[in-house]
């Protein structure tokens, strides 16, 4: 089963620390959302909190159209996935995924049936009989996400599930949790620190830092045009190039920077609307570089010299000092073709819908 | 650099290193062995050598001031005189008594403290429940028989109260003893119960919680399970230390059935019969060595 | 069940069972300041006589200093020789070393009785008197296991690396055990010799059989008991609890104190 989840401006204090500050989202029934950030951001609170482990200290959570703020774990419409997987090590694996069933009255052969069921949807029907420290870390992930699927919740709850696998384990389990999730169609909380893990799964990512939410928005949408700095650079390394907003004429816009005047559409924007004159950040991913003048809008940068430059296999990744700025530095993937000599030169030119302008960070970080 | 690579020069040199090593491997392990000699001797001394006096005393007889070898007479009499006997099945019957009733009150005690107990005051509630060890053992029972006096605390607040007509015979009897014992063994099993309880990953309970569990189902599925191995080496601790007590028995138990421990005991006084104390000792030994195989042969079947 | 109902039915457990706990406890010191010869009901005082009493009776008194002297002298014997002992299983590959170990602990294995019984038939035969010396020898015999056992159990890989480089700066075996084992591992050679002081004091049966004329004081309380009922008892056992307590929370906020500041 399935239902949609709506948090509204939660908070949590603890003692002397604020975990999370007027944390509001909204999950449509059958997403898979991934709580995506940093330790101690605050994205394992808030799972604890939807899962019914700790009380906001204020604000509410609703599942379906109940308000299950006060609700205890055992009555919530939610099962979590814990990290270190927590099957009961005295019991079967059967037994283990049967339990939920068990403590909600279902009859042995009804039990044994569902079991069954679910483990054959994970991909681990052979191993019924077995005990839980007899199983690999894999085999054990899946045995813990059919417990969770056992009682039909609405939303499962994911704690940072595919961490202690290995690189090839947690590809091929990801694949596995999003094809499980769109089979079964409840709605999916992920919750992990590894952006490429996010892209590859969500529906929608959640970008957290320090508790509060940064960005929201599909993989694409959050990687592309990130709406803070935080989420900007949290997704995947991006230059971010000091500038003005100098004019503002219907859907365009020209910023002043460093490296020379870029004329861009007005989407550029992403974190809404700026005053004229405001101090903003344009942001370009390296690899934006990477196709030059394939784009619907090139832009062009001038020459600019190679500093450095390293071999990445699929591309070469490049330091280069911009000859209309030198003093910038720019982390640029080139293409293979590019074959780039340090102390060479190259024309930098990009798709201009490709960059983004936030406002100038605070801290001048 | 490889021990057969054979080049002239090199090798009379690599002899010399190998032997450099084994002689610092020598010094090494004389050092190791006056470290670990006083220690080693010590416990040869003074615990293997009268043990086995001890053993072989036990297949003596004695006569006058003298003592004649060999003879099983003292096992014999073990079986024959039937207070011996029954020495060994009085201590039984209260040692499994007191452990279960022991477990019984400890282990909810135990749990209440760790899961219901507000964190902050769960270290002063442990400590206050096991305080009462710090009075000495003796002065403990002695407590008790204060307790159960004729004329004591519970007979005059019962006799107060209009629940009975003349005081109860609470001391100097096997109820005493158990009681004596259950308190010193709840103190202990509080205790070992309760870290017990504490190192168990939380993430079991709350696991079982998420899919629908109340207390007492995570109690009984989860929790009792994995501590099940806790509790049997905490009551074989409690099996061990109650049979082989001679004080709270001999205080409290009155002289009408004595456990093994006193009649021990009672072989050293004006008998001076050190050889059946021998042979009684070595019996109880073997009950104890049959306790602890049965609970290790237990432990290994219930292994996670 | 209702979270009321479970914790009115937890909070009424806890306090028949601390009450069951503490009763015996009340009533010996209560009834240690008992104005009158009975320990028991009803309670005419508060008097400080028997108090008196055990501080003028030179038999406790030097019973209390013997326990004294019996508990600090084996508790310091056992430990050094457990320390070596344990330095030495860690730290070095000895033939035999499983043997070794096992042997070092079976004392903790075994009865009080039958080492006392053990020891006493070996003095007997040998012509050896009893005395304090000898109650001390059972002690140490009793509490060397347990010695080792601690210390051994805390020589973790992590101090071998220490030592390593302590030896790599020049450092001889001697120095290496003095100034940077025994330094580092001091939290588990203080639990042992606190564990071995309080086993010590408070052991009957081997003080009991090993010695003779001077005894310790659990072996004087006992004495106390043949002459039945007594506050006289009451005072002594209220004034060794009440060292105990004292020495408990001493230690509870040094040792915390230690702990929470690392």
């Amino acid at each position: 089963m399935t239902a949609r989840v709506a948090i509204r401006s939660v908070s949590k204090q603890f003692e002397a620390f604020t975990a999370l500050s007027g944390v509001s989202l909204d999950i449509a029934a059958g997403e898979y959302i991934v709580l995506l950030g940093p330790s101690g951001c605050g994205k394992t609170t808030l799972l604890s909190i939807l899962g019914g482990f700790l009380t906001p200290s204020s604000g509410t959570v609703e599942i379906g159209d109940k308000d299950v703020t006060e609700l205890p774990p055992a009555r919530r419409p939610t099962t979590t996935m814990f990290q270190d997987y927590a099957l009961f090590p005295h019991m079967t694996v059967r037994d283990n995924v049967a339990f939920g069933p068990r403590m909600r009255g279902v009859g042995r052969a009804e039990r044994r049936r569902k079991a069954e069921g679910l483990l054959k949807l994970v991909g681990l029907e052979g191993a019924a009989a077995r005990k839980p420290s007899e199983l690999s870390g894999g085999q054990r992930q899946r045995v813990a996400l059919a417990r969770a699927l056992a009682v039909d919740p609405d939303v499962l709850l994911l704690d940072e599930p595919l961490g202690a696998l290995d690189l090839k384990l947690r590809r091929q389990m990801q694949d596995e949790l999003k094809a499980i999730q769109q089979r079964v169609g409840t709605t999916f909380v992920h919750v992990t620190h590894d952006q490429e893990e996010a892209m590859a799964i969500a529906d929608r990512i959640v970008v957290m830092n320090r508790g509060r939410i940064e960005d929201v928005g599909p993989p694409a949408d959050v990687y592309l045009r990130p709406r803070s700095h935080f989420a900007a650079n949290f997704m995947g390394e991006i230059n971010m190039i000091a500038g003005r907003l100098a004019r503002i004429e219907g859907t365009r816009i020209g910023v002043e920077t460093e490296l020379g005047a870029f004329d861009l559409p007005g989407t550029a924007l992403t974190a809404g609307p700026l005053a004229l004159g405001a101090a903003v950040a344009v942001g370009i991913r390296p690899e934006a570089f990477r196709t030059p003048g394939e784009g619907a809008a090139p832009l062009g940068l001038g020459a600019s010299r190679i500093v450095d430059c390293a071999f990445f296999g699929t591309h070469y990744r490049c330091h280069l000092a911009p000859d209309t700025a030198p003093g910038v530095t720019l982390v640029a993937h080139l293409p293979q073709a590019a074959r780039p000599i340090a102390g060479g030169s190259v024309p930098l030119q990009l798709d201009a819908t490709q960059v983004v302008v936030l406002p100038a960070p605070v801290d001048g970080g | 650099m490889r021990q057969d690579a054979p080049i002239k020069i090199g090798a009379s040199w690599r002899r010399r290193t190998s032997l450099r090593a084994d002689s610092l491997e020598r010094t090494e392990r004389r050092i190791a062995w006056v470290l670990v000699g006083p220690a080693l001797l010590w416990t040869l001394a003074f615990f293997v050598v009268p043990f086995v006096v001890m053993a072989l005393v036990s297949f003596a007889t004695r006569s006058g001031k003298e003592l004649l070898f060999w003879s099983l007479s003292n096992y014999a009499q073990f079986f024959e005189k039937s207070y011996l006997f029954k020495g060994l099945t009085v201590s039984l019957e209260i040692t499994f008594t007191v452990t279960l009733v022991s477990v019984l009150l400890a282990y909810p005690l135990a749990w209440i403290i760790a899961e219901r107990v507000p964190k902050r005051w769960q270290r002063l509630a442990l400590l206050l429940a096991v305080l009462p060890f710090w009075t000495s053992y003796v002065v403990r029972s002695y407590s008790w028989l204060l307790v159960l006096a004729k004329n004591g605390i519970i007979n005059q607040a019962l006799l107060g109260m209009g629940l009975i007509a003349e005081p109860l015979e609470l001391a100097s009897t096997r109820t005493a003893t158990v009681i004596g014992f259950v308190h010193f063994f709840v103190m202990l099993l509080t205790l070992t119960i309760y870290s017990n309880l504490v190192q168990l990953a939380p993430n079991y309970k709350r696991a079982a919680a998420d899919l629908g569990a109340n207390g007492l189902q995570v109690l009984w599925h989860v929790v009792l399970p994995l501590t099940r191995p806790g509790i049997m080496v905490g009551a074989f601790l409690t099996f061990v230390l109650c049979i082989g007590d001679y004080i709270t028995p001999q205080i409290l138990g009155g002289n009408n059935e004595l456990g093994l421990p006193q009649i021990i005991m009672l072989q050293l006084g004006r008998r001076a019969d050190f050889p059946l104390a021998a042979a009684l000792s070595i019996v109880l030994m073997l009950v104890v060595t049959l306790a602890y195989l049965a609970c290790a042969r237990w432990l290994k079947m219930d292994r996670l | 069940m209702g979270k009321r109902l479970s914790s009115l039915l937890s909070a009424g457990y806890l306090v028949i069972l601390y009450g069951f706990i503490f009763l015996p406890v009340v009533v010996l010191v209560l009834f240690s300041f008992q104005d009158g010869s009975l320990p028991i009901p009803p309670f005419n005082g508060p008097s400080l006589r028997w108090y008196e009493n055990i501080f003028a009776d030179r038999h406790l008194t030097s019973a209390l200093a013997n326990s004294l002297f019996v508990a600090l002298g084996s508790a310091m014997v056992a430990c050094v020789l457990g320390f070596l002992a344990a330095y030495a299983l860690a730290r070095f590959r000895l033939p035999g070393s499983a043997l070794q170990r096992g042997l070092l602990v079976a004392p903790m294995t075994v009865s009080y009785l039958i080492v006392a019984l053990g020891l006493l038939t070996c003095f007997n035969a040998l012509g050896i008197p009893l005395s304090l010396w000898t109650v001390g020898i059972g002690h140490v015999v009793i509490n060397l296991p347990l010695c080792f056992a601690i210390i051994y159990a805390s020589m973790g890989a992590h101090q071998k690396t220490i030592e390593r480089a302590a030896r790599d700066l020049g450092a001889n075996e001697l120095q290496v055990m003095l100034l940077v084992s025994a330094p580092m591992l001091l939290p588990s050679i203080l639990a042992a010799f606190f564990l071995s002081v309080t086993f010590s004091w408070d052991e009957f049966v081997i003080a009991f059989l090993l010695s003779r004329f001077d005894v310790t004081l659990p072996v004087e309380i006992w004495n106390l008991l043949r002459s039945g009922l007594s506050p006289r008892t009451n005072a002594i056992g209220s004034l060794v609890f009440l060292i105990s307590v004292v020495l408990l929370a001493l230690l509870e906020f040094t040792v915390f104190r230690r702990s929470a500041k690392s």
